[in-house]
């Protein structure tokens, strides 16, 4: 393995692993600020009780998230220097912005929210967890612009004599059409991995003898987590579909790759399974329904969709000219078709599975129903297990369809990579990197069962800081590390 | 004056705000075993900073990330060449953060114990790794014509730079101590202050030789008006520490911090990072920098949102002002809530 494919795996590995808590911090947060929010309005005991609950949970989880996220900013620097001086004129700037704007407001109104319960009135300490929530879509807004301009690039100019990328137009950058899509598509898919979340642990606790006693405490969050999970799971099927279209239009190769489409076709059909050649160039086997993926690419039943060896020919005719003018190198233009192939179909199938089961736990516990049977909480844990496979299975299809770009049509991945940076380095990094974040994940599961075993505590009602008098300041705080 | 300077100004301010306010987060990680006698002093002291470290940390990620959108030849090459100290970095620092959150989440004496470990480590290896990469990038490292850092490890593990990773240490540890001494009540107020004088005394000795070092070594007067500040910022917080005047006190090591950082900077312009190759190329404020159009759209940002995140930042110190003993850590009952 020569530093490239080090630099990959790496940022597979941590990008992956990073992916797993930001969903359910964007989709948790907004979640418990709505819980405390209903707590604040109409004083019912139970929704304090699941804020504080899942405000646990939601802790143990974001502390991953943040740490992790750390590495995500430095590593640009790190592996890939060459790319990070070739477009950062332009994707520096949402990542600057991205800490400014999100990262300041997360982790200060996450402090007030964590240890504030005493000193800042209700109405405000439940704002504090919304202004988190929005700290969260702050950040994804500016890493998916970051990234959805390295799918589509537009807003920039090619500078012959830096041999940069360079900004022309911010406006163009934040709105990009694959932003558009992408960004409602990827917080969506938060919200139901939220919802998901709080469905799966609420049914598990819900059936456990030792919790029988907050029974209808779960069954409001069942109820609570599966509407939003399927709301929710609902936009993500729209929104991607909108993205498929805009996919098809800005990087065809990638919707060609996704259905293992060799050959162009009108209509074009919508494959199930497809085996292809070793050499990828035609496939052997395949079980498809006519038409639908016409449908899915451009909109109408009958549409014209190109297929990988039209595609290939098309690209090495614009990209294969002149290699010296930009940062690529001439050569295949064609994704890993079984990887592109494969995550594209479980996306799509673990994220229907989700909605699937959030409904099935609900009509399961529908009007007081305890379901006894063994399997029954196992199901309900894996639900949001799916969740989180979808974002993962969504993120590798997006990334793996790109390639060999970094930069569609202006930057390949081969040479972005940092050229001063020894095998020996990037393998350290990788190794230390894939050690400590399997250690943190055992250290991490290990926690959430825990926490989730345990179950709500009861009702406390939290001092009021309107109505603390100064007597009250050598009282012992009412969270502390 | 030229938005590339304007930028190389707040790219110090950002790591100016990254080191006074994680220096003391860093300094209070380290003093745990030292200060706290057993568990509930050291909780008090973990809890001076629990709800504040996260956001103090956040200025490094913004300091990294507006380095790469202002000076993206800065950032490649800085973050590429000093590869194996940020991974040491980001090892530590991932370690530490997880230790806040995760220390008192289980009772056993063990489990306790190393993330203690992993939260005095973890502020260990950056307080001084820090300090050595500034040193060396003040000093020069050898950099290519094609704007690469050619060096490995070792060339950053040289006299000046070990001596740049003492003073961060020993100046976090002295920051750290006066916050302790200024953020509680009871002993272990008065064990901090008294280190803290202590310390106070042994970083300025260290300070000084390394800013008389760095003056000699690449120094211009703006650079050595604010070294001679620091020193004499450091002297007297000591002092007023001694005196028992805490809150001037961290005043003082928060100044000395902040002008000692701002004299290194100084110290560089016009160079972000110069190189020692004859034959190299130093990356410099212009050669290093992002278009016109990125900068202005950049200061835009920087000027309408900084000021919300300084204010909003000060509001959460102002609520957590309270200072904080061992009758303000909840017993086990209470905390289960």
């Amino acid at each position: 393995m020569d530093v490239l494919d080090i630099a990959r795996w790496q940022f597979g590995i941590i990008t992956v692993y990073h992916f797993v808590f930001v969903p359910i911090t964007i989709g948790l947060s907004a979640i418990i600020a709505g819980m405390e929010t209903a707590w604040v309005r109409t004083g019912k005991q139970e929704y304090l009780r699941l804020t504080k609950f899942f405000g646990r949970l939601f802790l143990i989880n974001f502390a991953i998230g943040v740490v992790t996220g750390i590495v995500q900013e430095f590593q640009f620097g790190m592996n890939w220097s060459d790319y990070s001086r070739f477009v950062g004129d332009i994707f520096g700037a949402p990542l600057a912005v991205e800490g400014l704007l999100a990262f300041f407001l997360e982790s200060t109104f996450l402090g007030l929210w964590i240890f504030g319960w005493d000193k800042l009135p209700r109405g405000l300490h439940a704002t504090t967890m919304w202004l988190v929530h929005i700290g969260t879509l702050f950040s994804a807004w500016f890493i998916l612009a970051a990234n959805s301009w390295m799918q589509h690039p537009v807003g920039y100019r090619y500078n012959p004599a830096s041999g940069r990328a360079e900004l022309n137009d911010f406006w163009a950058v934040m709105l990009n059409k694959v932003q558009l899509v992408t960004f409602p598509h990827v917080v969506l898919a938060a919200y139901m991995t939220g919802g998901a979340f709080v469905v799966g642990v609420a049914a598990w606790l819900y059936v456990r003898k030792e919790h029988v006693a907050d029974q209808a405490l779960h069954r409001k969050a069942i109820r609570i987590g599966a509407i939003v999970a399927l709301v929710a799971g609902l936009g993500v099927a729209i929104t991607g579909d909108a993205q498929g279209k805009i996919m098809t239009e800005v990087q065809p190769m990638k919707m060609a790759a996704a259905e293992a489409l060799y050959e162009s076709e009108q209509p074009a059909s919508f494959s199930i399974f497809t085996i292809g050649t070793p050499d990828g160039t035609s496939e052997k086997f395949a079980i498809k329904i006519p038409n639908l993926l016409s449908f899915l690419a451009t909109g109408t039943w009958d549409g014209k969709v190109e297929g990988i060896n039209d595609l290939r020919a098309t690209y090495e005719k614009e990209f294969g000219q002149d290699p010296g003018a930009a940062y690529y190198t001439a050569g295949d233009y064609v994704p890993n078709i079984p990887v592109t192939y494969w995550t594209f179909r479980f996306m799509i199938g673990v994220g229907l599975l989700t909605a699937a089961g959030a409904a099935l736990i609900l009509w399961l516990t529908r009007k007081g129903r305890t379901p006894t049977s063994g399997w029954f909480g196992l199901m309900a844990l894996s639900v949001p297990v799916l969740a989180v496979s979808g974002s993962s299975f969504g993120w590798i299809f997006t990334e793996m369809g790109r390639q060999p770009w970094a930069v569609f049509g202006l930057m390949t991945t081969a040479n972005g990579v940092s050229p001063s940076v020894s095998t020996f380095e990037a393998a350290t990094s990788v190794i230390v990197l894939t050690v400590l974040y399997g250690v943190l994940a055992v250290i991490e599961l290990g926690l959430m069962a825990r926490y989730i075993r345990k179950g709500a505590e009861p009702f406390v009602e939290p001092p009021d800081p309107d109505i603390r008098g100064p007597q009250d300041d050598d009282q012992p705080l009412t969270f502390a590390y | 004056m030229e938005l590339t300077t304007v930028w190389f100004i707040l790219i110090a301010v950002l790591w100016i705000g990254y080191f006074t306010l994680e220096g003391f987060d860093f300094g209070v990680g380290m003093l745990l075993p030292v200060l706290a006698r057993d568990d509930t002093e050291r909780r008090v002291m973990i809890n001076t900073i629990g709800p504040v470290w996260d956001g103090n940390e956040v200025w490094v990620l913004v300091a990294g990330g507006a380095t790469f959108a202002a000076f993206p030849e800065w950032y490649a090459t800085m973050f590429s060449g000093f590869y194996l100290p940020l991974l040491l970095i980001l090892v530590a620092l991932i370690v530490r953060g997880l230790a806040f959150e995760y220390r008192h989440k289980r009772d056993e004496a063990h489990w306790t114990a190393r993330w203690d470990l992993a939260l005095i480590v973890g502020s260990f290896v950056p307080a001084v790794l820090w300090g050595v990469a500034f040193a060396n990038i003040v000093h020069g490292v050898p950099i290519d014509a094609d704007k690469e850092f050619t060096g490995t490890l070792f060339t950053l593990l040289n006299p000046f730079g070990l001596l740049g990773g003492l003073v961060t240490l020993t100046l976090f540890l002295t920051h750290g101590a006066m916050f302790v001494a200024l953020k509680t009540t009871g002993e272990i107020r008065l064990r901090a202050r008294e280190l803290s004088v202590r310390l106070g005394a042994v970083a300025a000795v260290v300070a000084v030789v390394f800013l008389v070092w760095a003056q000699i070594d690449t120094g211009s007067l703006g650079s050595a008006v604010l070294f001679v500040l620091a020193a004499v910022a450091l002297v007297a917080g000591t002092y007023l520490a001694h005196l028992g005047r805490e809150g001037w006190a961290f005043v003082g090591t928060f100044a000395t911090i902040a002008l000692a950082v701002a004299g290194l900077f100084v110290a560089l312009f016009p160079d972000v990072m110069p190189t020692t190759l004859a034959d190299g190329v130093s990356l410099t404020t212009t050669n290093a920098s992002a278009t016109a159009y990125t900068l202005k759209v950049m200061t835009w940002v920087a000027v309408i949102f900084t000021p919300i995140v300084l204010g909003y930042q000060s509001w959460t110190y102002w609520v957590f002002r309270r200072r904080i003993g061992t009758h303000h850590i909840p017993t086990a009952e209470l905390a289960a809530r």
